[in-house]
């Protein structure tokens, strides 16, 4: 695993932490997570051979601080935390990658101020909505369910970073927590207006998708490419919704290549 | 005391098979395979016959609640019943107990004080005004409500009400979840300066915090009987002993299944199948449901993954292997003859410190005839040895409708029909 360090931010007036962990060398990355809260998982490993990579957590999900929630009420708040966030950090406009509750708010950030992000990759992200394919409801999902829509192999070890262990109390703590906290800026429908601003992300863009992702499904992936008027689709075979954990290595090689050149 | 009858207005023909066929009885359930709305409108009526039939009885009060896409309890608009019980009810000293509508999901919330003011005028003052937060399910999936906005959504709602029954003026509400240019109410209730305030919850610090703060009497309604609740009532006036608060058992309500016959054997035949349907289909909840993420703040998910959800995964799992007897034994149900009933129902009134009670006459697949008969036993033979429980002690049920206080409804039992006769109607 790369050497990660972690930084520690006030923002919002003092109201919000921000815990960015931090890793690699190279041009800026900035790594948005899921619903379930920030995995250093092997693509970031990877990526940070080439790339200085800034994955923060989502406000309330670092542990100890589950607070810091409180004063973001929507997505245009969160947007706005965002670009304090990368001030702080001192990034003009770095690259953006975010995974399924990251993707939206990744793209989200690119629209508002399209001069804020160079390169902007979506991976199985959340925000739009289709009323023939209707995204099931993750947060009350039962688990085995859960597994069989968001793995390609339900049975695929990396489940255990999303799943909760129900011996464990920490661990559906720490799942619940995140999911209620990001959930925050979803329920009850994964649709705050994304449609309608997503003609404005100037950023080229690499929508990245699992081709078994039941939870989003590819369809989705068509649906992002219409709105964004400069991306384009990678697919990923034998991944679901957690593309990410199911396939590190491709995932990492996409996003290097698209962020290289 | 006070002992009101509490309804929850099940479907009462689930098939045999239910819960192993469909995963919950609540938020989706598929009405078409399993219900028929011409037996539905025939259940609303045996409801509202039922509470009317308790309040002739000589009942100290009558009680609904709101749930959504709820096979157990599916009164969306308690207000729509309300209003029959508070018409029908007129003249006899028998509070409206709303258990009530949900605040958080009624949008905007001013319509819960408008529809109030109607329920205590309309009843000329009889109206228990219950302020409930509403469940994850009701609010959360059924009425889309941010789950970690919930509470605080209820908090505000809550004091808009308040301030809608009682200023003098014309005013703005400028909330974070409600914008109401001008507010001024009408009509406004009979009861001065409003209608007693009764807040139901399921044991949370921060429910008691709520009540205590505002002086509102705190209902924990549970399932599970009150040996369970005896738990949560000694932590509850621990926290009322703290808050020096004084200890009036009226500042807690407390619900109790309870059925009545003839012996306990009877009891046995009469009630058991009944009993099975409420826990095996009644409570048949997904679990997911209940426990939806942000729904409970930081502290209290932790303390309830900790502490109490191993000891309720426990219980329900042993539940569906409980005899009768263990339903009894454990007063989950207090049933039995009507002098076990009375010893029972009195020790637990005693150990828990309740003032008001309610107890669910109707369980389940309970028939009508049965229901009433239920209702009858308990009216006659129970209900009169607990009204001058707490009276030697000197309390004042300040939460109690006044124009009704110091009064009984008394003068009604054995008045009502007897059910063979309200059956063959």
């Amino acid at each position: 695993m790369a050497a990660t360090s972690e930084q520690t931010l006030k923002l919002w007036e003092n109201k919000v932490t921000a815990k960015v962990k931090v890793a690699g060398d190279g041009p800026a990355l900035v790594y948005l997570h899921s619903g379930y809260g920030l995995v250093w998982d092997d693509s970031l490993d990877l990526l940070a051979k080439d790339f200085t990579v800034y994955a923060p957590e989502h406000p309330g999900t670092s542990a100890g601080d589950p607070d810091s929630i409180k004063p973001l009420d929507d997505v245009w708040d969160l947007v706005l935390y965002y670009y304090e966030l990368f001030d702080k950090l001192g990034l003009e406009a770095p690259a953006v990658v975010g995974h399924s509750f990251g993707g939206m708010v990744a793209a989200e950030i690119a629209a508002n101020n399209p001069r804020r992000v160079s390169r902007l990759a979506l991976i199985n992200p959340l925000g739009l909505w289709r009323d023939d394919t209707p995204i099931k409801n993750y947060m009350v999902t039962p688990q085995a369910d859960l597994d069989k829509l968001t793995f390609a192999d339900p049975h695929n070890p990396a489940r255990k970073h999303v799943a909760m262990n129900l011996e464990d109390p920490d661990s559906i703590i720490r799942i619940t927590w995140a999911l209620g906290c990001t959930g925050k800026f979803i329920w009850p429908i994964p649709d705050k207006g994304l449609r309608k601003r997503a003609h404005r992300i100037a950023a080229p863009t690499l929508i990245i998708w699992g081709k078994q992702d039941g939870l989003t499904k590819p369809i989705y992936a068509d649906e992002f490419k219409s709105l964004i008027p400069n991306a384009r689709i990678a697919m990923v075979d034998n991944a679901a919704h957690m593309t990410p954990l199911e396939q590190p290595a491709v995932v990492a090689k996409l996003l290097r290549e698209f962020l290289k050149h | 005391m006070k002992i009101s009858m509490f309804h929850l207005m099940p479907y009462r023909d689930l098939p045999a098979d239910f819960e192993q066929k469909y995963q919950s009885v609540w938020v989706d359930p598929p009405f078409w395979e399993l219900a028929d709305p011409a037996k539905v409108g025939q259940y609303y009526n045996w409801t509202l016959d039922e509470l009317i039939y308790a309040a002739k009885s000589g009942m100290d009060g009558i009680c609904v609640n709101e749930h959504h896409q709820n096979a157990y309890g599916f009164m969306p608009s308690p207000n729509l019943m309300g209003s029959v019980l508070a018409r029908a009810t007129n003249g006899m000293n028998c509070a409206v107990v709303q258990m009530g509508a949900t605040l958080p999901t009624t949008n905007p919330p001013i319509r819960v004080a408008e529809e109030y003011a109607m329920l205590d005028t309309i009843s000329g003052g009889r109206l228990v005004a219950g302020m409930p937060l509403g469940t994850p399910m009701d609010a959360n999936l059924c009425y889309g409500v941010t789950p970690i906005e919930h509470r605080e959504r209820y908090y505000e709602a809550h004091d808009l009400i308040l301030k809608a029954w009682q200023s003098r003026e014309t005013f703005a509400w400028n909330g974070k979840y409600f914008k109401l240019p001008m507010v001024n109410l009408w009509p406004r209730p009979i009861q001065q300066p409003h209608p007693p305030v009764w807040v139901p919850g399921a044991g949370s610090l921060s429910t008691w915090d709520f009540a205590a703060k505002h002086d509102h009497c705190y209902c924990f309604l549970s399932y599970y009987g009150n040996k369970l609740g005896k738990r949560v009532m000694d932590g509850f006036w621990e926290f009322v002993d703290k808050s020096k608060l004084d200890p009036n058992p009226y500042r807690a309500g407390f619900l109790q299944l309870v059925v009545v016959a003839d012996s306990d054997a009877q009891a046995e035949r009469d009630y058991y199948p009944h009993i099975r349907y409420f826990y095996d289909k009644s409570l048949h909840i997904l679990n997911e449901y209940q426990m939806i993420p942000g729904n409970q703040d930081y502290r209290s998910l932790s303390n309830s993954v900790k502490n109490l959800l191993p000891m309720q995964l426990d219980l329900m799992n042993s539940v569906k292997n409980w005899k009768y007897k263990d339903f009894v034994d454990n007063q989950f149900v207090i049933a039995g003859s009507p002098a076990t009933v009375r010893d029972q129902l009195m020790e637990a009134v005693k150990k828990l410190r309740v003032g008001n009670l309610m107890v669910l006459l109707h369980i389940g697949s309970m028939p009508h005839e049965l229901t009433l008969k239920n209702i009858d036993l308990f009216s006659r033979e129970v209900l009169p040895h607990f009204r001058n429980v707490w009276d030697e002690d000197g309390w004042d049920n300040k939460w109690w409708p006044t124009a009704l206080r110091g009064k009984t409804n008394a003068e009604n039992i054995g008045r009502a029909p007897r059910p063979e006769m309200h059956a063959g109607k």
